[in-house]
């Protein structure tokens, strides 16, 4: 172990945060640059991770990424592929909700444009993936401090080990200490809205179909897992969520099935329903000297378009490439001018996602009449021109923009 | 009474160069140009050593077993990444300062590098060989290029390279680079160059041809004000690098 006079624990890259953003930087930089000492520090106790019962959609692009990063293999088997995608605008009440938009898109033949895989599945498949490649991974440990003033950032953890390290990686979510510590403040709009969400066993297969219905009070997914299941996100107001999830499980289920329908057959919940605030979160800057944001540290986006995740991984893809090449330059990658590489790369991106959404859920989290003519006109409009609907799946694929080479599936 | 007065002395000193090397190394600070322009000659540099001595570029410390001098090294931009490469490198520069300020960065990057503040003629006459001489940004500013850069060829072993970059001397080059960078964009100091001082391609070419230097090729660079980066380009006319080998 390499220790300065100080007591310092003498790194490279110290990543804060083990969630799949801050695994996913360590694992594609350690691969790359495999003499680089990378050390992921996570605030919550040893095996948190494995409580997480949410599941995420992974694009394409994505599922390119963990390939190169060497944990698809494993993870194929407990993954869903969406195979055709459906979004519709009604009321709850409607018997019958008009399909206005259809996607049954393949990327490229033989590749469905995402795959849904339990958060944990993800989670534990990565840390493997660190132990094999020696990535360190210190567990109940926050950390309590930054020092960025001297030739190499300081973070010092709350049992007062301390790490100096050329730089750190801010993966610690949308409420990121770091961030705050280094003073970069953020732009953020709070939708009044929450998501819910929660796993439900229905009688018939899904056959890989992921729904979304525009219903008044904002939108309401289906995401197809494994087997006879399928993942609910299910917008509402900050309080009818907060008072459906608190509710009496058989209300809260009858409630479900006014908006999932019956025509998977009966509908059981099987996770506890919780409810999460929504909101657009996005840091005024992603860099800084020695610190660079990742994911939701750096954007915290409305769920609407399943984009969180994939924005996540299109961080990771441009951090990594960046810092590989710098240090393949011999160029000093905690530098601020090799990290507004990555800045410039991601913010374009990211704003233009976060306005897409956001018009997105404005445009559809209402009931006005007029206001739903022009959107169904616009969806029926999407439907029938090719070019457009391409771009849309390409966008639900995390195809649009420039690409980091890890998300087209080559190496750094 | 007097130690202590002589540490006091030493201290300040060592604070006054430790603020100069900040200043150096402050991608946003004064040398923001020179920040600036490093990716770009830096990976110019990397390819070309690469290829010419079989690199593996994947490699830790690919540069392993090099031995290159920087000439007019200033705070060290080039030597630590050529030493981050793993080759030995000997920084000299002119300036006792920019000696100090270097020395004191490498040491907080923890990197050994062999800074001397010395001339290009001082180190020939010692008998100084290298496997890689880099000129950067040094022609327009020494009082005799030809035998500067004759001096410089004598160092080179068979094998080896010298790379040179520098500003052509054209009208072009008076407008973007003089009046442009200096007095427009203020992005160096005014009286940094002088026309007259600028360096043709040919004047490079002919003392170094004479020391019996083969030139490999030649590349010009520009800025692009939309990426905010400097990237390659053939055009010449402005800022350029030539590549000299001395044959086995």
């Amino acid at each position: 172990m390499n220790e300065n006079e100080a007591g310092e624990r003498q790194i490279d890259i110290m990543v804060c945060g083990a969630g799949y953003v801050g695994l996913a930087t360590a694992v594609a930089i350690k691969q790359a640059r495999p003499s680089l000492d990378v050390v992921l520090a996570d605030a919550a106790p040893d095996g948190v991770w494995k409580k997480d019962g949410r599941a995420s959609a992974i694009a394409a692009a994505a599922c390119a990424m963990l390939q190169r990063l060497g944990v698809w293999d494993e993870l194929e088997e407990g993954a869903q592929p969406i195979t055709e995608m459906i979004v519709t605008d009604s009321r709850a009440s409607d018997p019958i909700r008009p399909v206005y938009l259809t996607f049954s898109g393949e990327v490229e033949p033989g590749q469905p444009f995402a795959h849904m895989l339990m958060n944990r599945d993800l989670n534990g498949a990565l840390r493997r993936r660190c132990d094999e490649l020696g990535i360190e991974i210190h567990q109940g440990t926050p950390i309590a401090g930054l020092d960025r003033s001297g030739a190499c950032a300081v973070a010092t953890a709350k049992d007062n080990r301390r790490f100096s390290a050329r730089l750190v990686i801010a993966a610690d979510g949308a409420r990121s200490r770091l961030r705050d510590w280094a003073g970069i403040r953020t732009v953020s709009w709070q939708y009044g809205q929450s998501g819910i969400v929660c796993t439900v066993a229905h009688e018939r297969p899904h056959n890989g179909r992921a729904e979304e219905h525009f219903l008044p009070a904002g939108p309401f997914a289906t995401l197809p897992l494994p087997g006879n299941r399928s993942s609910i996100v299910w917008t509402e107001r900050t309080a009818d969520a907060e008072r459906l999830v608190n509710s009496d499980p058989f209300l809260f289920e009858t409630e479900l099935e006014t908006r999932f329908g019956r025509h998977l057959g009966a509908i059981t919940v099987e996770s506890k329903p919780r409810a999460w605030p929504l909101g657009l979160t996005l840091a005024r800057a992603f860099v800084t000297h020695r610190l660079a944001l990742a994911g939701d540290a750096a954007h915290g986006i409305h769920p609407i378009a399943g984009q969180g995740l994939n924005m996540g991984f299109k961080d990771v893809a441009a951090l990594a490439e960046v810092i590989v090449e710098a240090d393949r330059l011999g160029l000093d990658f905690g530098q601020e001018d090799v990290l507004e590489d990555y800045q410039r790369w991601r913010r374009f991106d990211t704003v233009r996602m976060g306005a897409t959404t956001d018009i997105l859920n404005r445009l559809f989290s209402n009931d006005i009449a007029p206001i739903r003519l022009i959107r169904d006109i616009g969806l029926g409009i999407v439907d029938r021109m090719p070019g457009l609907k391409r771009d849309f799946i390409a966008q639900a694929a995390g195809k649009g923009g420039p690409m980091p080479r890890l998300l087209r599936g080559e190496a750094i | 009474m007097n130690a202590t007065g002589g540490t006091t002395i030493d201290t300040a000193e060592v604070e006054r160069f430790s603020a100069m090397a900040a200043e150096w190394w402050n991608p946003k600070g004064k040398f923001r140009p020179l920040h600036k322009f490093n990716p770009v000659r830096l990976r110019y540099i990397r390819d070309e050593v690469a290829r010419q001595f079989g690199c593996d570029l994947n490699a830790e410390r690919p540069f392993e077993g090099l031995r290159i001098l920087d000439i007019g090294c200033g705070g060290g931009l080039l030597c630590e990444p050529m030493r981050w490469l793993g080759a030995e490198v000997v920084g000299a520069d002119a300036s006792e300062t920019n000696i100090k300020v270097a020395r004191i960065h490498a040491e907080q990057s923890g990197l050994d590098i062999d800074y001397r503040a010395t001339t290009a003629e001082a180190l020939a006459d010692e008998g100084e060989r290298f496997d890689v001489i880099l000129n950067m940004e040094v022609v327009e500013h020494v009082a005799n290029v030809d035998l500067y850069l004759r001096r410089c060829a004598e160092m080179i072993k068979p094998g080896g390279l010298m790379f040179v970059a520098t500003i052509n001397r054209t009208m072009k080059a008076y407008a973007l680079a003089i009046v442009g960078a200096e007095y427009v964009l203020r992005w160096l100091p005014k009286g940094t160059h002088s026309y007259d001082k600028l360096v043709r391609p040919v004047e490079i070419h002919n003392p170094l041809s004479d020391e019996g230097l083969l030139r490999r090729d030649i590349t010009g660079m520009f800025y692009s004000p939309l990426s905010d980066s400097w990237q390659r380009s053939r055009d010449t006319d402005v800022n350029y690098m030539v590549l000299y080998e001395r044959p086995a």
